[in-house]
């Protein structure tokens, strides 16, 4: 199995403090790695430094075999990060906010309509503005646009945040069918139960450490 | 993942936010009334239609800088309300591609505005100008619409991070496009003809505009993303 993300004494330090302390983790292709660990263990800062979106102080790694001390910008392109936001243009209908992101990277027609299809979002859907969906649309609308990127790796911080158990359900199926079709998942959630059904390994992350 | 080249970036990210406007209405709808409404209370406090025509090139412009600072907030509100625009930045979207997109499409309303604020002087204060006046009117608002969309979307990225960013705006932007009010009310003034100026006398203030927008174009291309990033 290729190792997809290879971190080993990773020291991250975010407004002051460190926020992972000599962290060591790794992925392989096709997983589904579940962080769990209380508020503030460094969850979502390891996957932040998983994206290239926070600097390490020391230690040494790599995601998709790029350096994640020196070559952050060129991590950015090929992973899918996904917060607490869904970074849609709530003016913009559900294929408009696709086909924008299509377009940054010359993604074609086809694709777009294979990924609105793969996210339950085409249909009558497709033309509805981002602000009049539901949260699971919206989340579903976000994640349509990580598949037309080519996305990786999908780093999910809190994926089933303010869905109800529906649109969890759903989640979980779009994760199992990403990472059947190529993909590699890491996501963070306080729903320990329901991910760890979901995951093929569970993280612990606490005082910013892995184990 | 494939790269788009950085024009086909842009061009995608000046649609999109022209795609936003289309569908929300809101220069239409809010920005295009607000600005006639400064042009009728201008007329309303001046009230006389000698000093109106005379004025009518500086009305022009505050009215579209008073005009731009909605268009500017409304620009980068939409990026911030879902986390659009840290979004682009995670996806390692090139940001000067992001800056030419929003300058482009910023430029865009902006030019639609200005038209209809000449055609409002015209109409309101009875402003008269000859063909070749109109047409240096024309270059006029082109050269001052670049450093204008340059400078507004430079520093709307700027404010769009921070908390009170809709009273900061105005404070941060008045005072740098300074140059684009005197350069391009005195250019439509020579457009104009008020007072007897004559066309000729417009162009040198044309040259201080383009100026202006190549400066604040460069910057803005290389200053945009640490400003975002930030």
């Amino acid at each position: 199995m290729e190792t997809v993300i290879n971190l080993s004494h990773v020291v991250a330090v975010l407004g002051g403090f460190p926020a992972l302390a000599g962290i060591d983790f790794s992925v392989q292709r096709g997983e589904i790695v579940l962080l769990q660990g209380p508020n503030g263990a460094g969850k979502t800062s390891l996957l932040r430094v998983c994206a290239g979106l926070l600097p390490i102080e020391r230690g040494s790694g790599t995601v998709l075999g790029i350096d994640i001390a020196t070559q952050r910008e060129d991590i950015r392109s090929r992973v899918g990060f996904l917060g607490h936001a869904n970074g849609l243009y709530l003016d913009l209908t559900v294929r408009q906010n696709v086909n924008f992101w299509a377009a940054t990277v010359g993604a074609d027609d086809a694709e777009i309509a294979s990924a609105m299809s793969r996210m339950k979002v085409d249909g009558r859907l497709a033309d509805v503005k981002a602000s009049q969906l539901s949260a699971g649309q919206r989340r579903r609308t976000a994640l349509a646009s990580l598949i037309v990127r080519r996305a990786e790796i999908w780093l999910l911080d809190e994926p089933h945040a303010g869905l109800d158990a529906a649109g969890r359900d759903e989640i979980d199926g779009i994760l199992r069918d990403a990472v059947a079709s190529g993909a590699t998942v890491v996501l963070a959630s306080h729903e320990s139960e329901r991910a760890s059904g979901l995951a093929n390994r569970i993280v612990t992350v606490d005082g910013g450490g892995a184990r | 993942m494939a790269v788009s080249s950085r024009r086909s970036v842009a061009t995608a990210v000046a649609r999109k936010d022209l795609l936003v406007e289309w569908n929300s209405k809101i220069l239409m709808n809010q920005v295009a009334p607000f600005a006639a409404i400064v042009m009728v209370m201008f007329a309303f406090a001046l009230d006389n239609d000698g000093i109106l025509q005379r004025v009518a090139p500086g009305l022009v412009w505050l009215a579209t800088l008073f005009s731009m600072l909605v268009v500017v907030q409304r620009s980068f509100a939409v990026e911030t309300a879902d986390g659009a625009l840290d979004a682009l930045r995670v996806a390692g979207v090139d940001p000067a591609a992001i800056f030419a997109g929003k300058a482009v499409a910023l430029m865009v309303q902006l030019l639609a505005l200005e038209a209809m604020l000449v055609a409002t002087a015209v109409v309101l204060y009875g402003v008269e100008m000859s063909l070749v006046g109109l047409g240096q009117v024309v270059v006029t608002m082109v050269a001052a619409t670049v450093g204008l969309g340059a400078v507004g979307t430079l520093y709307g990225g700027l404010a769009a991070g921070v908390k009170g960013r809709e009273t900061l705006l105005p404070l941060l932007l008045l005072p740098v496009v300074a140059p684009v009010l005197i350069g391009a009310t005195r250019a439509t003034e020579a457009g104009f003809g008020s007072g007897g100026t004559d066309v000729s006398e417009g162009w040198p203030w044309i040259i201080l505009l383009v100026v202006f927008a190549v400066i604040f174009s460069a910057v803005g291309s290389v200053a945009f993303g640490p400003l975002v990033d930030e």
